[in-house]
């Protein structure tokens, strides 16, 4: 995990006549005053930092707002601030940084502080049943709390021009997918404003991950997005071992690194047959499901689960590979590339399918910036965001991934990127595995002491994952935030739907296939 | 057009004939389909219902479709609207925020309905369990018929669970 971005900023911050302390740990971690809170992250937007995630922490002391940023190649940086005693608010980050909008209502939802100048307010998580007054993660609130339900509607966005319309759709959709709300405000057949309304699936998984010893709580971080539960374990796993200290062996990284690049070729393959099947290209699907589930049966063969659950855990990986292991899935991986190779040739000649796809749900480039978009959807209009490269965790800081971006940043973009990115991933694969050190797969996990904290990234095949750990007293977790790069893709989505035919949307939505489950946690 | 029948003539048919001895998913595919002749009239509608899952269970049910399992072959598909639904396939804890549409979706199957719960989390809760955000166990919130366990269910446990709630039937 690199942090080289800490000094460099520290210093932009200094210069910028703002005082900052700098708090040294295994996650080193600035510390301003809360009134500078906002005028940092216009230093940060100034010197063209991403935000990465903001988030909220209650201790003994009170309450403190964290946020991490990232830039190409430099790593990344912690910020942190305390807030005044009996003052529940902060400056919005919001008039700097746009992706803040939802994570600081998140922040408004579960702890009831206040993001000042934030121009949105609305309960965002927090559905119209809630009792007003709950605030999930204060720690006086008990996890197991039965909340009385009350009447209430949700102000969705409304337009009074003549012919326009509103249309409804979900939690319930009409297929095998997530909960979740969409508001469609609509004329003629073109989308005028997409509204997503989400939360159905909020699980109370930051508050479970409380009191939880760390191997429990790596099996709640494997559920929070079932398809990435691969990245989402080593996310956590990273995070726990940077906070107790520890370095798993060097033979694990490599495996974990194979898993992680199978699980992005299968999701990247499985999504290129359903936005296909989306425009009613069945055979494209069909071809897709079949190379996905010879991958599961492979997973199933040599790690126990056709999707790699709980296979990585805080110190290593549960199974290691014999030379036969290696030798299927090298052949497999091989097989399952160059097959996709003779998929793409034939997408290519298919006009009919070029012709929904090419220019559907465009995203403005500038907006791609300003938003900073992750993984394949950023990749797919210029954004170059990398969390393999930029973070440099091991293996990929000895075999780093050629990143690929690309324009356009339309259906047919993050179509081809997704195409690309599986050449890559399998390139890797056959880079790791002939590389891989000798040695065991799994440490023991030493006790975390009271007080550690880590910080972690990870490139999931859907973009960068983010976790923060913070340990509390008999080394069990006192705070883990994550945050899915569904977080920041979903306005993504929102924003290139725009003059989008209605019946387009689900290729849309699929082109981009944020996670219901790993935003609402 | 050339190129994809040549794809389409190399792969070949993948989805194992029925009635292969030792072919768990085509003998229990053979029960299925005469279960669902006998009973459904030879065809069974089934809608999807995530309640809070992790998305995991997802793609297992997704994977019934793909030309291993074909599901489809068996009489059974997968349908838009409950109110088209003979059975309710039901995923994760039942989140909070999804009890009163879970409540809604059930109410819209015609009777007689089905309910599989399908997962951990639908049977007993997972790892996720009753909380202020979850209500746990789908039979908290709606009637279950049949529980399906595994984090997720291989898509032989599904058709397994599937068969035995038209088994409740007989």
């Amino acid at each position: 995990m690199k942090f080289s971005l800490n000094d460099h900023f520290a210093l932009r911050i200094k210069e910028a006549g703002i005082a900052v302390e700098t708090m040294v740990g295994h996650a080193p971690s600035l510390r301003v005053e809360v009134s500078n809170w906002a005028r940092v992250a216009g230093v940060a937007r100034e010197a063209g930092l991403r935000l990465v995630a903001e988030w909220a922490v209650q201790d003994r002391e009170g309450y403190s707002v964290h946020a991490a940023f990232a830039k190409k190649e430099m790593g990344y940086v912690l910020l942190k601030t305390k807030l005044k005693a009996e003052e529940e608010r902060f400056p919005s980050l919001v008039p700097h940084y746009v992706a803040a909008a939802r994570m600081e209502r998140v922040i408004h939802d579960m702890f009831g502080l206040s993001p000042v100048g934030h121009p949105d307010l609305r309960p965002w998580i927090k559905h119209e049943h809630w009792p007003e007054d709950a605030y999930p993660l204060k720690k006086e609130f008990d996890a197991e709390t039965n909340m009385p339900r009350k009447e209430g509607t949700y102000p969705f966005i409304q337009t009074e021009g003549e012919g326009a319309y509103e249309i409804p759709v979900g939690p319930v959709h009409a297929g095998i997918i997530e909960p979740g709300h969409f508001r469609f405000l609509a004329v003629g057949e073109k989308i005028l404003n997409l509204e997503e309304r989400l939360g159905y699936v909020h699980k109370g998984i930051e508050k479970r991950m409380e009191g939880r010893e760390i191997h429990s709580a790596a099996r709640l971080a494997a559920r929070i997005s079932g398809d990435a539960t691969v990245a989402h374990s080593w996310a956590f796993s990273l995070a726990a071992e940077q906070a107790i200290g520890m370095e798993v062996s060097a033979r694990a990284p490599f495996i974990r690194g194979v898993l992680c690049e199978r699980e992005r070729m299968a999701n990247h393959i499985g999504d290129i047959g359903a936005i296909c099947n989306d425009a009613a290209w069945s055979f494209m699907h069909m071809q897709c499901l079949r190379l996905r589930e010879e991958m599961a049966r492979v997973h199933e063969r040599l790690f126990g689960h056709r999707l790699l659950m709980d296979c990585i855990i805080p110190g290593g990986v549960i199974r290691d590979l014999d030379d036969e292991g290696i030798e299927m899935i090298l052949d497999q991986t091989q097989a399952v590339a160059r097959e996709m190779t003779d998929l793409f040739a034939i997408y290519e000649d298919q006009t009919s399918i070029r012709e929904r796809v090419i220019d559907s749900g465009a995203v403005p480039p500038g907006v791609a910036q300003e938003l900073g978009l992750l993984g394949f959807a950023g990749r797919s209009i210029e954004v170059d965001t990398d969390a393999r490269r930029d973070a440099a965790y091991p293996p990929y800081n000895l075999y780093p991934p050629v990143v690929k971006v690309c324009r356009g940043g339309d259906v047919s973009a993050r179509l081809w990127i997704r195409f690309e990115e599986i050449q890559a991933s399998a390139h890797l694969i056959r880079t790791f595995l002939s590389h891989i050190p000798k040695g065991k797969v799994r440490d023991a996990c030493p006790f975390p002491c009271e007080g550690n904290w880590g910080f972690s990234v990870v490139e999931s095949w859907r973009g960068e994952i983010a976790v923060w750990i913070h340990f509390g007293a008999k080394g069990k977790v006192d705070r883990c935030y994550v945050r899915d790069p569904s977080m920041i893709n979903w306005l993504g989505l929102e924003l290139a739907v725009r003059e989008v035919p209605v019946p387009d949307f689900p290729l849309n939505n699929k082109s981009f296939n944020c996670s219901y489950s790993g935003h609402d946690l | 057009m050339q190129r994809i029948l040549r794809k389409i003539l190399k792969i070949g048919t993948v989805t194992q004939p029925p009635g292969k001895a030792g072919n768990k998913i085509d003998l229990l595919g053979e029960q299925l389909n005469g279960a669902i002749r006998r009973h459904f009239q030879g065809s069974l509608a089934i809608r999807q219902v995530d309640a809070g899952s992790c998305n995991g269970c997802e793609l297992e049910i997704h994977a019934l479709n793909n030309p291993y399992y074909d599901i489809e072959r068996f009489g059974i598909h997968f349908v838009a609207s409950p109110r088209h639904a003979d059975l309710l396939l039901v995923t994760g804890p039942v989140t909070r925020n999804m009890e009163t549409a879970l409540k809604m979706t059930y109410d819209a199957v015609p009777n007689p309905k089905l309910v599989v719960a399908v997962g951990d989390c639908a049977v007993c809760g997972g790892e996720f369990g009753c909380s202020y955000a979850s209500s746990g166990k789908v039979q908290n919130v709606i009637p279950v018929n049949v529980a399906v366990h595994g984090c997720p269910p291989s898509p032989t446990d599904l058709i397994q669970g599937i068969l035995a709630a038209i088994g409740t039937r007989s």
